[in-house]
Parts: C-alpha cells; sequence; structure tokens
C-alpha cells in the first residue's frame, strides 16, 4: 500500500509540530500551532470560505479563458506559418515576463478588480495549454496526413478529425499544469491588488491577517489555499485520465 | 490496357539526393508489381509520386483512365498509422468518411472491408487491443474499402513478425485474386517480392533508377512457398540484384 505513508507522515508532522509548540511555549503571534491554526478557521469560516470562493471564481475563469485563447492560438500557428511567427515569440515574451513586475500595471491599467485579477492569472496560466496544445496539434505522423490528402480531405477536416483528437492528451496535460497556475497567477495579482485595498480573496485575508498580527487565520488561509491547488490538480488529472480511458486510450 | 504509364520520370530533393533518375513502368489493371531493391533505391519516392503526394522534377506520368480522383487510391504504410482513439470499423470508415459518406451508407462496405481481412469480429476493437499483425490487417482494409483504383503498398510486412508475415502475405495473395485490385508494393525482401508478385522490378540506388524486371512464373497460391520453382526464383533475383549492385 502506498496510499497510507504520505498520510502516516503528514499526520505524525501534525503531531510533532503541535508539540514542539507547546513545548516552547512560543507564542501564536509568532508560530501557531496545527490545533490554533483549526481554531481560527473555525472563528471565521464564513469569512475565509467566501475569500476562496472569490479566489476560486477568478483561477476558474482565467483557467475558461486561457483554454480558448491557448487552444484557438495553437489551431492558428498550426493553419498558419504567419499566424505562427506573429504569435510565437510575443507568447514566449509573455511566458518569461514575471507576473508580479506587470501585475500593478494591469490593476493600474484595466479599470474593473476582477477583469484585472483575470487577467493576470490568464497571463501565467494561458502558456502550457498553449503550447502542449500547439504540440499535440503537429504530432499526427506524415503518414496519416498524407492518407487524408490522398482522399482529399481539406485543412478543415484535418483539423476536425485528426489535428484535435490527437492533440486532447497533450492539452489535458497542459490542462492540469495550467490549472495550478492559474490559482497561483490569481493569488499573487491578489496580492498585489490588496495593497490597493479592492480585493476579497484568500491573499487579501493573508495580507490582512498578517497587518493584524493574526497569525493563526494567516495560516487558516493558507492551508486552504494549498487545499484549493492540490484539489484543482487531482480533479483535472483525474477528469483526463477518465476522458482519455473513454476513448480507449489510458 | 495500361492504367499508368511513368514515362523517364525523374525526382532530385532539395538536399541534392538524386532519389530517382529517368524511372519508366507501365502497369496494366490487374497487376501486381513489386518494387524490390535496397534502401535508398528510389522506391518509396517512386510511390509517392504514383500516388500523387509528390511530383516529379522530369518525365510524366500518364493515366489511362485520367488522374485518380481523391480515394481512388489505396495507400498502406509501413506502420498500420490507425487513429488510436477510433476503433477498427471507425478507422476503416475513415477515407468514405473524409469523401463525404454517411455512416449509414458506408456501414455495409466498411464491414464487408474488415471480414476481407479476417476480422469481421473486431469492428468495435480499438487499435490497442490488436496484435500488430491484426493492426496491419485493418489498415489494409482501409486501404480496400473504396475499392481503389490501385493499392499501393510501402513495406506493409516489414516490422512483423515472421509468422504474422507469412499470414498477410497469403491473405494479400488471396485478397489480390478475388478482388481484382492492382497493387504496387514496395519491398526490399527479396522472398517477399518473388511470392508476392507478378512482375518483380529490380531497383539499384544512387540514383536511383529501374535495374531490370522479371516476370514470375508461380501460381498466386500459398503453395507456391514451398515450390522449387520459388526457390529458384529466389536465387534468379538475388543474381540479378548482385549483378546489377556490382
Amino acid at each position: 500500500m502506498t496510499r497510507w505513508p504520505p498520510i502516516l507522515a503528514g499526520v505524525a508532522a501534525l503531531l510533532l509540530w503541535q508539540g514542539a509548540v507547546w513545548a516552547s511555549g512560543v507564542p501564536a503571534y509568532l508560530v501557531p500551532g496545527p490545533l490554533a491554526i483549526v481554531r481560527a478557521f473555525l472563528d471565521a469560516p464564513a469569512l475565509l470560505l467566501g475569500s476562496l470562493l472569490s479566489t476560486l471564481v477568478v483561477t476558474f475563469t482565467a483557467l475558461a479563458v486561457s483554454t480558448g485563447l491557448g487552444v484557438g492560438l495553437a489551431v492558428a500557428i498550426t493553419a498558419s506559418r504567419w499566424a505562427r511567427a506573429a504569435i510565437q515569440p510575443w507568447a514566449v515574451a509573455l511566458q518569461v515576463t514575471p507576473v508580479v513586475a506587470i501585475a500593478p500595471l494591469i490593476i493600474a491599467w484595466v479599470g474593473d478588480p476582477f477583469t484585472a485579477l483575470v487577467a493576470c492569472a490568464t497571463i501565467v496560466a494561458f502558456f502550457p495549454i498553449f503550447s502542449n496544445t500547439a504540440i499535440g496539434l503537429a504530432s499526427p505522423p506524415g503518414e496519416l496526413l498524407d492518407l487524408f490528402r490522398l482522399n482529399g480531405a481539406g485543412r478543415w477536416a484535418t483539423l476536425r478529425l485528426l489535428r484535435l483528437p490527437a492533440a486532447l492528451p497533450y492539452f489535458l496535460a497542459g490542462l492540469r499544469i495550467s490549472g495550478g497556475l492559474a490559482l497561483v497567477g490569481a493569488v499573487v495579482a491578489e496580492f498585489v491588488a490588496g495593497a490597493g485595498g479592492f480585493a476579497s480573496g484568500l491573499a487579501y485575508r493573508i495580507l490582512e491577517s498578517g497587518y493584524r498580527l493574526q497569525i493563526p487565520r494567516m495560516f487558516a488561509a493558507l492551508v486552504l489555499l494549498s487545499a484549493a491547488g492540490i484539489a484543482i490538480n487531482a480533479v483535472l488529472g483525474a477528469a483526463g485520465t477518465w476522458l482519455l480511458r473513454r476513448r480507449g486510450e489510458a | 490496357m495500361s492504367l499508368l504509364r511513368i514515362a523517364r520520370v525523374g525526382r532530385r530533393f532539395a538536399t541534392g539526393t538524386e532519389a530517382l533518375r529517368d524511372a519508366s513502368l507501365e502497369i496494366a489493371a490487374g497487376d501486381f508489381v513489386a518494387l524490390l531493391g535496397p534502401s535508398g533505391c528510389g522506391k518509396s519516392t517512386l510511390l509517392r509520386l504514383i500516388a500523387g503526394l509528390d511530383a516529379p522534377d522530369s518525365g510524366f506520368l500518364a493515366w489511362g483512365d485520367g488522374a485518380p480522383a481523391p480515394g481512388e487510391i489505396g495507400f498502406v504504410f509501413q506502420d498500420a498509422t490507425l487513429l488510436p482513439w477510433a476503433t477498427a470499423a471507425e478507422n476503416v470508415f475513415l477515407p468514405l468518411r473524409l469523401r463525404g459518406m454517411a455512416w449509414a451508407a458506408a456501414r455495409a462496405e466498411v464491414d464487408a472491408a474488415l471480414a476481407r481481412v479476417g476480422l469481421a469480429g473486431f469492428a468495435g476493437a480499438r487499435p490497442r487491443e490488436l496484435s500488430g499483425g491484426m493492426r496491419m490487417r485493418v489498415s489494409i482494409a482501409r486501404a480496400l474499402v473504396g475499392r481503389p483504383r490501385l493499392l499501393l503498398m510501402d513495406e506493409p510486412f516489414a516490422a512483423l513478425d515472421e509468422f504474422t508475415r507469412h499470414a498477410l502475405q497469403d491473405d494479400m495473395l488471396a485478397l489480390w485474386r478475388d478482388a481484382r485490385c492492382t497493387v504496387v508494393f514496395v519491398t526490399h525482401s527479396i522472398y517477399e517480392a518473388s511470392f508476392l508478385a507478378r512482375r518483380i522490378v529490380v531497383m539499384t540506388p544512387r540514383p536511383g533508377r529501374i535495374a531490370c524486371e522479371i516476370a514470375s512464373p508461380l501460381p498466386p497460391a500459398p503453395a507456391a512457398r514451398f515450390s522449387p520453382e520459388y526457390a529458384a526464383l529466389v536465387g534468379r533475383v538475388s543474381g540479378v540484384l548482385r549483378a546489377e549492385m556490382a
């Protein structure tokens, strides 16, 4: 059984952590124990879960936009050498620019805070979907492309019946990576925006708790954040496996 | 009457390799022609020129009944190259679908094509559930399903084990006899060319050209594999190849 070791190790670490906090008598505003963190969550569950929801809405909106944009641009660069030359370098430029550095600009330029957060998260999440899908669209072997040509298939039929289905496993792998990145992007943007004072996401709770020295609540928000990331990864992974298995490929 | 006349065809790639020089060949309806030669002799290039997937730099191809329309050429590659997400039936349906046929109209033809290659019970199987030989059979059914004027095969059995290869060669002969199709078959195996083809066209490399042609005296039947005539033909083809390569 490989299910139990990580759980046991986690429980042991929590016990050690709580024990160390008790034994040393370190104040909760420096290092809160796991029990204090749970208590902080139970003190304000609606507040924290509301913030989680706010962050998740930004995350999934950004993921949806990234999917549309990533797949659309991947199809464009596969279809046309011009589009490839025009798009590829800028996509890479966007990918290597740290979002923390451009988030203040975006937040200043885009009036609507929700749109600004989604834009930042999309910049971070877009690239894996885009580049993976592009690789997948180019993955069919030359023989299959020849077969389509021999039977008079045009670009559209080749895209629909060959390139897009062939790209599905690549796209799903990209989507899984982008899911985690969208959350990271949303949180980074919230941190930057939080300083401006119009956000309500988990990152804002972390900042706020920090200012007020409510360190257990800060940790509770952090735990929610990483749980959300793990859940997104697991759900997207399972959905991908299910889809591929249904096609008889996994 | 001539199905296809290939006249002094040449092809030089951008890399400078002269893949084919002055190749001339006439193919009649009902022929089974093997293009035999070592790697780099231009046999696959010639096949791609016939398919219209590539164009010659010199010479021309003249079709007896006009250039083939989409789907009138069946092509079998060295790998089965099936769509991994589609069932055997969907893979065989693909050429008909690309020509705008609906599944309901194509169904009988797809089933017949699968039955012809001995896969009647495997319509719903995915490629990964099939053995290498069965995948190749699906690939052959896919090439035959539109009743093509010409069936082109590029070393289709080279990647199979010997038992499977023999079984598929026997079946190929039966298919050719019963379906009355015209086959151009590329191979680097002297045994395969001698057993299958009615006409063995020997090619030599650098530059790729057609050296000579040998007519097979064998009957198109599996039993021919064990006849002294087969052994004699293999010996004769080997001798010609050795002389041409020297």
